[in-house]
């Protein structure tokens, strides 16, 4: 999902650039008001931004033969809801442009959008509807996790798609071209990381249930009958 | 072992298999490039070349090592957090399962 520095023309960079900053200031600003507020939340979102951390910098194989990375912004945004993502992500992103040349400044703009907004944004709305049709929460944060991984990369092809249409098919068939790097190779990843999502959620429930309860992610049970997990 | 220890395990062997199965069943007949670097060269190929290059670019296998470290910091500080959050249970309601 990142495009790479110099790609996107002058109009595009700058454009995008102007959409993700609002998103990412009043990120900023909603990951000290947490921070300050509640400093109890600091360790859990040391959490969130190190998943995100840790998962965007590992490149796995997919069934297509090309590989791609995850990019772990579900569990942030399903905890702290997705403004606080908005921040952690794009800090991954400007560790990646400056000292791994992947990205970049002029498309930072860009792959915020897709990766630090509307990733976590689809999660957060996907793990929230899930629940609302009457689901746990396991199966909720996998639905949030893999879809906020997938909707990062449909989002970057659509980015492609408006900077590069394809010259005879114009804009729908130069984002079919794009979904189809993108997009496939990224199904297994997202179906992976959900799964890491279960994983990282089962831990949480178990050990930081007062955290999770104060977060509205889970509701307070009013009889915790051997205080173990079920 | 428990039920819940099992779900576990099975759940690390789901993830595991997802990323081993594919590359096993293809026999090393994939190159496996990554996604970014081929939408790069189509652009390329189709005529679109970069206007501003990357300020610093890692050479040779610094990069990797600097990816690994990413993925380090993240390990480690998720490693902490989740060590920490567990490190309470015991106080708090005697239990001492592993």
């Amino acid at each position: 999902m990142h495009i790479a520095e110099g790609f996107l023309p002058v109009g595009h960079a700058v454009g995008w650039t102007v959409v993700a900053a609002p998103f990412v200031v009043h990120g900023a600003r909603a990951v000290v008001k947490e921070v300050r507020e509640n400093p109890e939340s600091t360790l859990l979102l040391g959490a969130a931004g190190a998943f995100t951390f840790v998962l965007s910098a590992i490149k796995l194989p997919s069934v297509t033969g090309s590989s791609s990375h995850p990019t772990g912004t579900g569990p942030g945004a399903i905890l702290f809801r997705p403004p606080v993502m908005a921040l952690l992500g794009t800090v991954v992103l400007l560790f990646q442009a400056l000292l791994l040349a992947h990205g970049g400044l002029t498309t930072l703009g860009a792959n915020a959008f897709a990766f630090a907004v509307v990733g976590p944004w689809v999660g957060y709305g996907a793990c929230r509807l899930v629940r609302a049709l009457g689901a746990g929460l396991l199966p909720a944060v996998f639905a949030g996790v893999a879809l906020a991984d997938l909707a990062t990369y449909v989002t970057t092809s659509f980015q492609l798609a408006l900077a590069f249409p394809d010259a005879e098919s114009g804009l729908a068939g130069a984002l079919l071209k794009f979904l189809g790097v993108f997009a496939v190779t990224q199904i297994p990843l997202a179906v992976g990381e959900g799964l890491l999502g279960i994983l990282l959620f089962r831990a949480l429930t178990a050990n930081a249930r007062p955290e999770l309860e104060r977060l509205g992610v889970l509701r307070p049970a009013p009889l915790a009958p051997d205080g173990g997990p079920a | 072992m428990t039920r819940r220890a099992l779900v576990t395990v099975l759940l690390v062997l789901a993830v595991v298999a997802l990323f081993a199965v594919p590359l096993l069943l293809d026999g090393g007949n994939s190159e496996y490039g990554g996604t970014d670097a081929a939408v790069a060269a189509e652009l390329e190929a189709d005529g679109h070349s970069a206007w501003f290059e990357p300020l610093f670019r890692p050479a040779g296998e610094v990069e990797s090592g600097l990816f690994a470290l990413q993925a380090a910091l993240g390990g480690g500080v998720l490693g902490y957090v989740l060590g920490r959050l567990r490190g309470r249970r015991p106080a708090r309601d005697g239990d001492t399962n592993p």
